[in-house]
């Protein structure tokens, strides 16, 4: 009998859980964070410092979710034969934030180094819980990573908050096969695909020209980016401009609204079971999708090997070049460690040794972020055999550098997509007006910041 | 000497008695609370402690940029007028009143069944109904997922099959009964257990004076069994209540599948968490847990009290 109340109250007893790790946080009283943070920007830290750390014996705690890392951990370590890291997968995504965000509150139990995604630093670097790599030398880092991403990781005030792991300039995968059968030519603008679209839904009613998710406002990001909008500025840190309705953004949710509505393109939730079955029986023409898709769609729907190309995304005009960015990560430091140099090092280390780097590319696939890499042949010239010996990367490598640097993240990221799906994503889902549903998320979003002590300009 | 011993004797005889006794006694008392303790501070570490400070938290509000401030009461004025919060409840409410009564007709029915002896196989048909209580509700709501898929699941392949249209078990109108389909393929085996359970309690005097008095099987279910399994139904009932108003697992997995039906303040749990979680609006989450909390609370006593009223008269 009280095994289930247990298991209904543990699943479901969320104020309890919550309340318990807040009682640890009134006992940390916060961490030491805050003390250590006001001198670090200041100050430059001295090689002979640096050497110091990286002799003394240390043991860093690495949060990441990267399948194997301690691979590239490993090569750190033979460098710095002192340091020992404890690599521990805390969870992948929002459960490894919310686990950071517990551990942070309790002052007790945080990593030295964490990864973060690029679209969480402003979030985290607003409750002051990564440490500005300057004093570090992370300055001087810059010029081995690819412009955007290197803007993605600096703060308002020229803070340097995590090092580039990988990224996900975006490009469109898409039926080889299907296009052939149907007589469309890959789509170079999206007027072209809307009508590829048509076409194709008029020719094969169960085949969708692609499928935008309900559920992922990553994309929906990944494609303002591309449009150039800039739904969020931040200005200084407690102020925010938010623009999410504004006519770039209404272009955007005119042109998928109206396919989604006329039944030509679906919005079925992504990275589920029905999501993948559709993959591997063909339901989805193309997939928008980061420069992470490709081996991920390999490993996913094998019943289409050879099936697949990939091309450039299509432009909002014809002969322009941009794209935009889905996902990507980075290695951050957290503020309150005791051992910010060593943890600093590592951070470096791992994503700028062309070794360590190498095998980040090769062996677990995440798409590269050096420059160094991206110009490298013996990686992007590599032939895809799903893709039908296409070299994949060369692609991808090339719509990286059509990335726009400028585009920003909000600092209350969580909320931004919860409200993105509960307005724009529902507005596809139900085929209803997806302009309004713009309107209602900025509203949301202006209401939810104003009331976290925002300045909002709109 | 001899006076001498007997006066320890004497001396010493009341004193052991009355140490042996007070030992008996503290021992008895000190044995009990020892085995009480590692309940009692387990029970105020993980109960007593984090309700009060959620409480206290529940007064607060912590902002992004600008600190904390005394909000006082303010959360749950905010709490009782937010449209959201109260959708959820009313949602819950609406589930309890048409999923319990069907989960505990069938669990009933099934004790019944079991506890007549009629049946073949009484054990694996026993065994049969509770083993979806003993599957994870997170493999059971995954499993549910892949059956009600729309494109490819088993129902849609079927239904398109014969020629029908595809159900649509992941859309508004159809979820709330979904997710009750699965609530009722977990818990009824477990309430038919309970129930199980106290139909063997019954003594068998009564159903040889009911054979004497020439009832059949049906006559003494509806008169004998069911009356003495009234504390048992209620025992499920109040888990019931607890358990709908707490709804978190199964819409929570199903959110995957139809992230735009379910959204973050499908249910008043989901709520909370999607409040402390997403929105890091942890003093407002408090707020919203106790409110909860109350609504459980209320449910739980009507209902006692309109059974207990009505077995009264």
């Amino acid at each position: 009998m009280f095994i289930n109340r247990i298991r209904r109250r543990t699943s479901a007893g969320t104020a309890l859980v919550l309340a318990a790790a807040l009682v640890l946080a009134a006992c940390g009283g916060g961490g030491g964070g805050s003390a250590s943070g006001g001198a670090s920007t200041a100050q430059t830290v001295s090689q002979s410092d640096i050497d110091k750390a990286m002799s003394t014996p240390t043991e860093l705690t690495f949060w990441t979710w990267v399948p194997n890392i301690q691979q590239e951990v490993n090569l750190f370590e033979k460098k710095y034969p002192a340091i020992k890291v404890k690599v521990v997968n805390a969870g992948q995504g929002t459960p490894q934030y919310t686990k950071l965000r517990t551990a942070l509150k309790a002052g007790t139990g945080f990593p030295d180094a964490v990864q973060i995604e690029f679209q969480y630093i402003p979030t985290f670097a607003l409750t002051k819980s990564l440490m500005d790599l300057r004093p570090y030398g992370a300055e001087a880092l810059k010029d081995k990573f690819v412009p955007w991403t290197w803007q993605q990781v600096v703060g308002s005030g020229g803070q340097v908050w995590a090092v580039p792991q990988d990224s996900g300039p975006m490009g469109m995968l898409y039926r080889k096969d299907i296009f052939d059968k149907y007589g469309i030519a890959v789509p170079k603008t999206w007027d072209e695909f809307a009508a590829a679209a048509r076409k194709l839904h008029a020719a094969d009613p169960n085949v969708s020209m692609t499928n935008l998710a309900q559920s992922q406002a990553g994309v929906w990001f990944g494609l303002l980016w591309q449009a150039g909008v800039k739904p969020f500025e931040t200005p200084s840190t407690d102020s925010v401009k938010v623009n999410l309705n504004g006519d770039g953004s209404k272009k955007l949710a005119t042109y998928w609204g109206g396919l989604i509505k006329d039944g030509v393109v679906s919005a079925d939730a992504d990275f589920n079971d029905a999501w993948y079955q559709a993959l591997n029986r063909g339901k989805y023409a193309t997939w928008l999708t980061a420069a992470w898709g490709p081996v991920f769609l390999a490993g996913s729907a094998k019943a289409t090997a050879g099936k697949w190309r990939a091309a450039p995304l299509p432009q909002w005009q014809a002969g322009q070049n941009a794209s935009g960015n889905w996902g990507g990560s980075t290695t951050a430091v957290v503020q309150g460690t005791k051992n910010p140099i060593a943890a600093a090092k590592l951070a470096e280390f791992i994503n700028t040794d062309p070794a360590s780097t190498k095998m980040f590319a090769t062996q677990q696939f995440l798409f590269p972020v050096t420059k160094a890499l991206l110009a490298d042949s013996s990686y992007v010239d590599q032939p895809l055999p799903f893709y039908g010996g296409q070299p994949v990367n060369k692609l991808f490598a090339g719509i990286s550098d059509t990335v726009d640097t400028k585009f920003q993240w909000p600092p209350f990221l969580d909320q931004a997509v919860n409200d993105w799906n509960e307005t724009v994503g529902k507005s596809f889902a139900n085929k209803s007006d997806t302009n309004a549903a713009l309107d209602q998320w900025q509203d949301r979003i202006t209401k939810y910041a104003q009331n976290q002590g925002f300045k909002v300009n709109q | 000497m001899s006076v001498t011993t007997d006066q320890r004797l004497e001396a010493s005889a009341p004193s052991r008695r009355e140490a042996r006794r007070q030992r008996r006694g503290v021992g008895h008392a000190s044995t009990g609370y020892a085995f009480v303790a590692p309940f009692m501070v387990v029970f105020v570490a993980m109960l007593v402690l984090p309700l009060a400070y959620a409480a206290y938290l529940s007064l607060f509000q912590e902002r992004l940029i600008g600190g904390t401030v005394f909000a006082g009461l303010g959360n749950y004025t905010r709490a009782l007028t937010d449209p959201r919060l109260l959708d959820g409840v009313g949602r819950v409410a609406l589930f309890f009143v048409i999923q319990v009564p069907v989960m505990l007709v069938i669990a009933l029915v099934a004790a019944l069944a079991i506890d007549s002896g009629l049946l073949r196989a009484a054990k694996a048909f026993r065994l049969g109904i509770f083993l979806p209580y003993a599957v994870p509700s997170v493999v059971a709501a995954l499993m549910w997922g892949y059956l009600y898929g729309r494109d490819f699941g088993p129902f849609s392949q079927l239904a398109g099959d014969l020629g029908l249209p595809a159900p649509k078990f992941l859309t508004s109108s159809w979820m709330l009964g979904s997710l009750a389909n699965v609530v009722t393929w977990e818990f009824t085996g477990y309430n038919m257990i309970i129930l199980y359970a106290a139909l063997r309690a019954v003594p068998h005097d009564l159903y040889e004076a009911a054979a004497v008095d020439g009832a059949g099987a049906i006559r003494t279910a509806w008169s004998i069994k069911i009356p003495a399994l009234r504390p048992a139904l209620l025992v499920c009932v109040i888990f019931s209540v607890i358990g709908s108003f707490q709804l978190f697992n199964e819409p929570q997995l199903m959110q995957r599948l139809a992230p735009s039906v379910i959204d973050s303040g499908y249910t008043p749990n989901l709520y909370a968490y999607s409040l402390a979680f997403t929105g890091q609006e942890v003093n407002y989450a408090a707020a919203v847990s106790f409110l909860l909390g109350a609504v459980i609370v209320v449910a739980s006593y009507a209902v006692l009290f309109v059974t207990t009223r009505r077995s009264r008269s």
